[in-house]
């Protein structure tokens, strides 16, 4: 079997950063398989990534839409199996809106889009989307977005910060409101991530930071392993 | 059938687009206190049934219409023809 883990790139109607996402993780070493909204299943891969963009225009709220496409019941159903999943940006809003994460993504706080590099400290190392950061990492990686204010309740955030569910925080203050600074979560079961920075953009010099290839090149790590285990089971 | 629903940011839900509208009347003269934005979506059911259009609206509004984390929502059914 080759050395190149199959990795799930879904495009919906309105996303925009999933040629990113997929040269990404060429670069990093998978093969990028390009997966159709209205597509019913998924194929063979060892996770998906839901990119960045405005699916549905970001109608009724961002990623409320998409969370409905046919394709995304084949997504919760690999979630739910235990397969990994990482949303970006509008990514992340949709993993929400489908319940799939905890909390929802609202407007910015500022209402004004923001487009710049932050800083991120990353609080756990040990899920499959961190596992190449060492304890304490900062990565500098940028954001996108106008929704992009992180909400949770007090009841729910102490639920989400004792079960260490908080894998990336804004350092020095967050760019658009979210609570406790929050960058990043993962559900309970460690194996969905959502994130609102945009690794896939920060994987080469060119661009300035390549600190993105620590969270997408732990996902290409960990897609391999799961592929590699898949086929010594077969 | 003719249905309405109203969809409001909940109590205490930080709203920085009803900020935003409280600040600009303010500045256009009204002395506005505070000010929240909703949405208002208008349907039309196929369905006659006033029970089961009431309970079908209730269901997309927690699918759909509404995220219940941040949101709550009014359902207006219109009165028969």
């Amino acid at each position: 079997m080759s050395a190149r883990p199959r990795i799930g790139v879904v495009t919906f109607p309105g996303s925009n950063d999933d040629r990113d996402a997929a040269l990404a993780l060429e670069l990093l070493g998978a093969e990028a398989v390009p997966v159709w909204h209205s597509d019913a299943t998924l194929p063979d891969v060892g996770a998906v990534v839901l990119p960045g963009g405005f699916s549905y225009g970001d109608y009724l709220r961002a990623g409320a839409l998409a969370r409905f496409a046919p394709i995304m019941a084949a997504v919760r159903t690999f979630a739910d199996e235990g397969g990994l999943v990482l949303g970006i940006c509008n990514g992340f809003q949709v993993l929400c809106e489908a319940r799939l994460l905890p909390g929802i993504l609202r407007p910015n706080e500022s209402l004004a889009f923001v487009c710049r590099d932050v800083t991120l400290t990353v609080e756990r190392v040990d899920t499959p989307f961190t596992s190449r950061c060492e304890p304490g990492r900062r990565l500098t990686i940028p954001v996108k977005h106008g929704e992009g204010c992180f909400y949770v309740d007090e009841r729910l955030l102490a639920e989400l910060e004792g079960a260490g569910q908080v894998v990336l925080r804004y350092e020095g203050g967050s760019p658009n409101g979210s609570v406790a600074e929050i960058a990043g979560v993962v559900n309970a079961e460690g194996n969905v991530m959502g994130l609102m920075p945009h690794p896939e953009h920060a994987v080469d010099e060119l661009t300035g930071s390549t600190d993105g290839a620590f969270v997408l090149g732990s996902l290409v790590d960990a897609a391999r392993d799961r592929m590699q285990a898949r086929a010594v089971a077969v | 059938m003719k249905a309405t629903v109203v969809v409001r940011p909940k109590p205490g839900i930080l709203d920085p687009q009803g900020e935003a509208v409280q600040g600009s009347l303010r500045q256009l003269g009204f002395p506005v206190e505070h000010a929240r934005v909703g949405r208002v979506i208008d349907l039309e059911l196929e369905d006659d049934d006033r029970a089961q259009a009431n309970a079908a609206l209730e269901r997309m509004c927690e699918q759909l219409l509404a995220n219940p984390l941040i949101e709550s929502y009014e359902i207006e059914l219109a009165e028969e023809p």
